[in-house]
């Protein structure tokens, strides 16, 4: 069912070339938005879910920002299926565990995806690749504006927009980014950013949410409140701690490579030979060399045109992608020689390390 | 004073007192050495009581009064066991459950950002033309013949600006 979204030549995070930066991977915004006329999804009867499913359904279809787009029916997804969507942050593992009655709309480029019937009627989610808060907010601001227009969304003037938890209530927004944070986790110095945010009311999390570890040296990083302050207020907060997470990373960057420049080209150039030739690879090795290859191109010792090449494949070497695209229902060791033999074809394509241009640096 | 305290967590003799304000509350919590290293409260930079109390958050008082949502039936103990409201009417079933709540959750407990000002104003005029059509049909019912012409030209101005309303957005 999802071929369209896997084989997609115009999909955000795997195939946009342009936007890549040092540091941040990607920026999502969502919102969660509830009906003012049925119980929420979690207290909701099977007829009450289905009902709701297509009222919204049929509203959003019709929404210009979803021309082209799809509609998957959770139910009738396989656990593979919905594990792929997972991984490419369209859905979350909520509506993947969801009883039946659940569905997402995914736009044409995957920017977009709503979700029906997760903990709230409605998850809005827009994501964009490289740092951009102020226009994945506009984005969805507009969206959801377009949405109220059709739909009679629960709201007090208390409390805001009624959502399912309290954590939620407000604003119902929730804003992350995806960080790549080599320096910070190799100095040993995560910690102590993770403690300092938390006092901030933000969170850290891995790749993939909530309990997730942060293989990859990736993290997810968003607002934990979302009620007494406004959008504005929350998302200049958020960009200012990332701006300072950023400016913390690039600092630890730069004094392991004053201090472990041989070290860290070593560790670099060796990452490179295993990705070029190694026959087998588990998805938490896969991740590892991956980021330190992300390093390489911020140090310029890859050309920039392969950062989204890296990019893509942090997402393509996730088990479920690996699985989909080898068809047959494979076993974890056969799935370790097919991301390997992936990784041996991408790599083999990439230039020759640079080491000059570090070396002048340091 | 510290022999007579014990650690909150697991009853041995606490060793370490903390106090913090966190939302403008002085809160204190007293632990035992190998609790305190456990929770990483030795250090002093980064820790914050907030996470300590946080899985606290939602489990509320004993004996406080048990209500039941009228729309949708969540009780007290529903929401105290999952922390999640049945349906948007819940939000007045259980507000004085809430308040507290929100105020340890939250930087504030009111609502400062966007509002669905269509939706809002289309919810009002709805409820208005309702009230109107009962009207109406009282009218007719009782043979108030020009209250009932009344009640129908503002039906239809009702309509209308709602008409136009919608060409606007």
């Amino acid at each position: 069912m999802i071929e369209s979204i896997i084989n997609s030549d115009k999909a955000e995070l795997t195939q946009n070339t342009k936007k890549g930066a040092p540091v941040v991977l990607s920026t999502r915004v969502r919102l969660a938005r509830n009906l003012v006329d049925a119980p929420f999804p979690e207290r909701a009867n099977m007829a009450q879910r289905s009902d709701l499913m297509a009222r919204c359904a049929n509203q959003i279809a019709d929404l210009s920002q979803m021309k082209n787009g799809a509609f998957f029916d959770v139910a009738e997804l396989s656990d593979l299926e919905r594990q792929v969507l997972l991984e490419r942050h369209l859905i979350s593992r909520e509506l993947c565990d969801s009883q039946s009655g659940s569905g997402v709309f995914i736009n044409k480029d995957q920017t977009c995806s709503v979700m029906i019937n997760e903990e709230d009627h409605l998850r809005i989610q827009f994501l964009k690749t490289g740092f951009s808060l102020r226009s994945v907010w506009k984005q969805i601001d507009r969206f959801d504006s377009s949405l109220e227009n059709e739909l009679d969304l629960a709201f007090s003037s208390e409390f805001g927009y009624l959502t399912a938890c309290p954590t939620n209530l407000g604003t119902g927004l929730r804003a992350s980014v995806m960080l790549h944070l080599p320096g910070l986790v190799i100095s040993n110095n995560m910690d102590k950013v993770i403690r300092a945010v938390n006092q901030l009311g933000i969170t850290v999390r891995g790749l993939f949410g909530e309990g997730s570890d942060a293989t990859g040296h990736v993290f997810q990083i968003s607002n934990q409140q979302t009620l007494g302050e406004s959008e504005e207020e929350i998302l200049s907060r958020l960009a200012s701690v990332f701006k300072t997470i950023i400016d913390h990373e690039i600092n630890a960057r730069f004094k392991y490579l004053e201090e472990n420049c041989a070290c860290l080209l070593d560790q670099i150039g060796r990452a490179f030979g295993v990705l070029k030739n190694a026959y087998v690879l588990n998805s938490n090795e896969a991740m590892n060399l991956l980021s330190l290859m992300r390093l390489a191109v911020d140090l310029e010792m890859l050309p920039e045109v392969n950062r989204s090449d890296i990019d893509r494949l942090f997402i393509e070497c996730q088990p479920g992608h690996i699985q989909y695209v080898a068809g047959e229902g494979i076993e974890a060791d056969a799935r370790d020689l097919c991301r390997a033999k992936t990784l041996r074809e991408e790599f083999v394509q990439l230039p020759a390390l640079d080491f000059d241009k570090v070396n002048k640096l340091g | 004073m510290s022999e007579n305290l014990k650690c909150s967590h697991c009853n041995k003799p606490a060793t370490v007192h903390l106090t913090q304000i966190v939302n403008n509350k002085i809160i204190k919590v007293d632990l035992c050495e190998s609790c305190a290293q456990a929770k990483g409260v030795t250090d002093s930079e980064g820790y914050s009581l907030a996470d300590l109390l946080s899985k606290t958050n939602l489990t509320l008082e004993k004996g406080e009064a048990r209500i039941a949502c009228p729309d949708c039936g969540l009780t007290t103990a529903d929401f105290r066991r999952t922390g999640r409201l049945g349906c948007a009417a819940c939000y007045r079933s259980f507000v004085t459950l809430l308040q507290p709540v929100l105020e340890d959750m939250h930087a504030g407990t009111a609502h400062k950002g966007k509002i669905p000002k269509v939706a809002l104003s289309r919810q009002t005029s709805m409820a208005k033309l309702n009230d109107l059509e009962n009207a109406l049909h009282r009218a007719i019912a009782e043979e108030a013949y020009e209250d009932a012409a009344k009640f129908r030209d503002e039906i239809q101005a009702c309509k209308k600006a709602a008409e136009y309303e919608a060409i606007q957005s």
